[in-house]
């Protein structure tokens, strides 16, 4: 095997109460295009910001070119010869093209002759790379993948001999992505070392030689690309949890509860994240949408709640359209019986510095039950919390903590059973278990099933192969932005991750 | 030819009137570029107003005495820094607790220092800086037109004056044509673009606030040492304010900012000559509606009739890169 021009040993990192990075071992050789692949939030940006000096390790070390090296800030790693191209632009939208290159790397102090120096030094890489961008041009006014080249063209301009690219093709057209990897694959062969981070399986076979796939923090696996498979891959991934498989009848779906047509989402920077997606749900079934993270499901979640703009299509609720807009007003839906779990219950599903009793009325706190005319009746709503503290196992069982003071299972508890206790004829739960331990995510499926035998409808979004197939009736993959499968609950863990993968729809197009 | 005389007249009290303003407007300029708001321009000129009287009537040098104002207008500026860039705390909150904490401080030193009710001795010729008369000036006093703006306009103010006036080029130049004047303007923009880049954040963000004291401490020396004969409570008068408005008509532009404060000093020198006098058609407008009319005004401008007025996009949110 070649020289190690990247080894990092035991890297440690946490965020608060999140572990982050693990205990991480990695070896890059150099002269290879080296893939890093793992869901969102697997802490693959972490290690590599760790690398670049944005963050310090809490414990770890890091050997460029077979040599310890201390690497405290970016300057450091740009002595090093190590750029980066952050997952999000590390750009000046207003400043040019030009001024952004030598920002930080200007030979002198006044800039006129740091910008003639980079004009030259841009046509000269623009000539051997092919990576040609006008260098007077105002970044916010150059589309996402010129913005890219600029990244690149910064870390070059810097001298790097090793290039971490995080999540380089989440913002490109797969026209762009080539190009890219074109690009990439001239760099290797110029003998430079690339990282490349991503979640798309089909770039890490086309590209790399080595994989490496984290998960949770950790890093589970190293592989050489060509001795690996889509599949396997996949599997390390997403990994395999030891679920108690919940007990559950036939489902006796009923009417259609909700209808989605042609639904079509683009985010902030207009790239498509829900590509005419159509399904329906029924009463008295639970439908599971799986997916690798970031394929377009909190889009389509947050649209279907009406919290955000979709471009085009249609959502029904029982029949009447909902506003999709973007701006629905959320306590109609509720009135409606739309229930809504959010993903992200720390930002949109709970007020943490409230305290467990105001939580868990949050949204309803206009109904008469919590009312004594126009003020709140305490009484009502602590018997009410306290009612649902036992019901749901909420730990500790005191009302008037603080909401910020629950345990991550704990708050998922209040936001879930908030929901289900107003009876909602609709309930949308995104990663009903996330965070949560595993005797706390039993209970968790017993009550959604127990909703279904009610007669709700209810559709779960979930990046947990298991708890998808051991809750759906019918199971929904969802692969860049659009359906690529369905299966019933019987389908294989194998099956399902291949879609997630994408791979069927990419053999299907060939 | 009486009304030449006026207009002449107005505009050379336009230029006294506007030089504190544009002097703060620039230091605003500095910090808000760098993306630290700075609500407390107004604090840091009082602070520097009454060191530099008080300074220069002990020490009896004008030279003395702006230094001093210099030196206690960026300590003041530091201060916002530790609170804002060091502790990431809230730059309002900083600003206003350092515009209390000058309006208070400098009354009960001076009380304590001077006796003379908050106020500092009247400074002596020396301890002052003096309009410098340029040579001529008297002697074409006479020419018709071109005399009258020689003489009033032009020559017959004080270094100060010229200073500031100077410092508009220069910070352009700055801001625009030297390295620091681009990581300056980018870390207003996006911190984490610089941080990446290999350049620290909080120690850039802190030079900004050092030009902005120094500016301050100019601005709060032209009041007490120049406009006025000496320290008197609160003598910025909300100028403070009116300079941060003046930079966000100004678009957060130094040539701009230079109109921006010529126009609100205007308003101003034509407010106090005009007052009790009859206007033609309106008739005799009440004098406390041209003492409003600056602040009428920048109520409207900020109302939106600049056009939008993109503010530097980090300005205001601490930089945290570990949530
Ligand atoms: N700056 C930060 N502050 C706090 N937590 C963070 C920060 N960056 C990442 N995290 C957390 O660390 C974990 C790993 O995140 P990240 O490295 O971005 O994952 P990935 O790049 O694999 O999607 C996540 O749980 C995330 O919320
Ligand atoms: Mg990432």
């Amino acid at each position: 095997m070649a020289q190690a021009a990247i080894e990092l040993i035991g890297i440690n990192k946490s965020f608060g109460a999140v572990r982050a990075n693990r205990d991480i071992n990695l070896e890059i050789a150099r002269g290879t295009i080296h893939g890093i692949v793992g869901e969102n939030g697997a802490g693959k940006s972490t290690l590599m910001s760790i690398l670049y000096g944005f963050y310090q390790a809490d414990s770890g070390e890091i050997h460029v070119g077979g040599k310890p090296a201390s690497i405290k800030t970016p300057n450091d790693a740009i002595a090093l010869g190590i750029g980066m191209v952050h997952q999000h632009f590390m750009l000046v939208d207003n400043f040019s093209v030009l001024e952004n290159i030598i920002l930080g790397a200007e030979s002198d102090a006044l800039l006129k002759s740091s910008i003639a120096k980079a004009r030259s030094e841009l046509d000269r890489l623009e000539r051997e790379y092919g990576l040609e961008v006008d260098p007077d041009a105002i970044i916010e006014e150059l589309p996402v993948g010129l913005q890219q080249r600029v990244e690149i063209l910064k870390a070059l301009y810097r001298g790097a001999e090793i290039l971490i690219l995080d999540e380089p093709t989440g913002v490109l057209t797969p026209a762009e992505a080539d190009h890219l990897f074109r690009i990439l694959k001239q760099l290797k062969e110029q003998g430079k070392t690339v990282v490349l981070i991503t979640h798309k399986l089909r770039e890490i076979m086309a590209i790399t030689d080595n994989v490496s796939v984290m998960r949770q923090g950790t890093m589970v696996a190293t592989r050489e690309t060509s001795k690996t498979t889509v599949g396997e891959l996949a599997e390390l991934m997403v990994g395999r949890r030891v679920l108690l498989r919940v007990e559950k009848g036939e489902a006796e779906a009923g009417a259609v509860k909700l209808a989605v047509k042609n639904l079509t989402v683009k985010d902030s920077r207009g790239v498509t994240m829900v590509d005419d997606i159509s399904f329906d749900l029924r009463a008295g079934e639970i439908v599971g949408i799986a997916g690798v993270a970031g394929n377009g499901q909190s889009e389509l979640l947050e649209a279907i709640s009406g919290i955000r703009h979709a471009v085009s299509g249609s959502v029904m609720l029982d029949g009447k359209p909902i506003d999709l807009t973007g701006a629905a007003d959320p306590g109609e839906l509720r009135d409606r019986g739309l229930a809504h779990v959010p993903e992200d219950r720390h930002h949109v599903g709970l007020v943490l510095a409230f305290e467990e009793n105001e939580n868990s009325i949050l949204g309803y706190h206009d109904d008469p039950r919590y009312l004594k005319g126009p003020f709140l009746n305490v009484d009502a709503i602590m018997a009410d919390a306290k009612d649902k503290i036992e019901k749901y196992d909420i730990r500790p069982g005191n009302p008037r903590l603080k909401t910020a003071n629950f345990s991550g299972g704990n708050q998922q508890k209040i936001v879930l059973a908030r929901e289900m206790e107003q009876d909602p004829g609709v309930l949308i739960v995104g990663q009903p278990t996330r965070g949560v331990d595993v005797g706390a995510i039993e209970f968790i499926h017993k009550r959604l099933i127990a909703m279904r035998d009610q007669g709700k409808a209810v559709l779960v979004v979930s990046v947990e192969l298991d708890e998808i197939r051991s809750l759906s009736d019918r199971i929904l993959v969802m692969f860049a932005g659009r359906i690529v499968g369905e299966r019933g609950p019987e389908a294989t863990e194998g099956e399902l991750g291949l879609l997630m993968a994408g791979v069927e729809r990419q053999e299907a197009a060939l | 030819m009486d009304v030449f005389i006026a207009i002449v007249q107005i505009l050379d009290s336009t230029i006294r009137l506007s030089v504190p303003l544009l002097l703060a407007c620039l230091a605003g300029l500095f910090s808000e570029r760098s993306g630290i708001f700075d609500i407390g321009l107004e604090g840091k000129m009082l602070v520097g107003a009454f060191a530099g009287a008080a300074a220069a009537s002990v020490f009896h040098s004008a030279f003395i005495g702006l230094g001093m104002a210099i030196l206690i207008s960026v300590a003041f500026a530091m201060v916002h820094g530790f609170a804002s860039i060091t502790h990431r705390g809230n730059q309002i909150v900083s600003g206003v607790a350092i515009n209390f904490i000058a309006a208070g401080s400098t009354i009960i030193l001076g009380q304590a220092w001077f006796q003379q009710g908050g106020r500092t001795p009247a400074l002596q010729p020396g301890e002052r800086f003096d309009a410098i008369v340029w040579p001529g000036a008297e002697a074409v006093r006479d020419v018709p037109i071109i005399g009258p703006i020689y003489a009033e306009l032009i020559s017959g103010h004080s270094l100060l004056v010229y200073l500031a006036f100077l410092m508009v080029p220069f910070t352009w130049w700055v801001l625009f044509r030297t390295r620091f004047g681009l990581r300056l303007r980018a870390v207003g923009e996006n911190p984490a673009a610089v941080d990446t880049a290999g350049i620290s954040v909080a120690w850039l963000r802190y030079r900004a606030l050092i030009c902005t004291g120094i500016l301050t401490g100019v601005a709060g020396a032209y009041l007490s040492m120049v406009q006025n004969g000496g320290f008197v409570k609160d003598m910025t008068a909300g100028k403070g304010y009116i300079a941060l408005a003046a930079l966000i008509f100004a678009k957060w532009k130094p040539v701009n900012a230079m109109f921006a404060c010529l126009l609100f000093g205007f308003l101003d020198a034509a407010a106090i000559r005009l007052q009790g006098s009859p206007l033609p058609i309106i008739g005799k407008v009440p004098v406390q509606f041209m003492q409003a009319l600056p602040y009428i005004l920048t109520v409207i401008l900020l109302a939106g009739f600049i056009g939008k007025a993109i503010p530097p996009r980090a300005g205001g949110v601490p930089y945290v890169k570990e949530r």
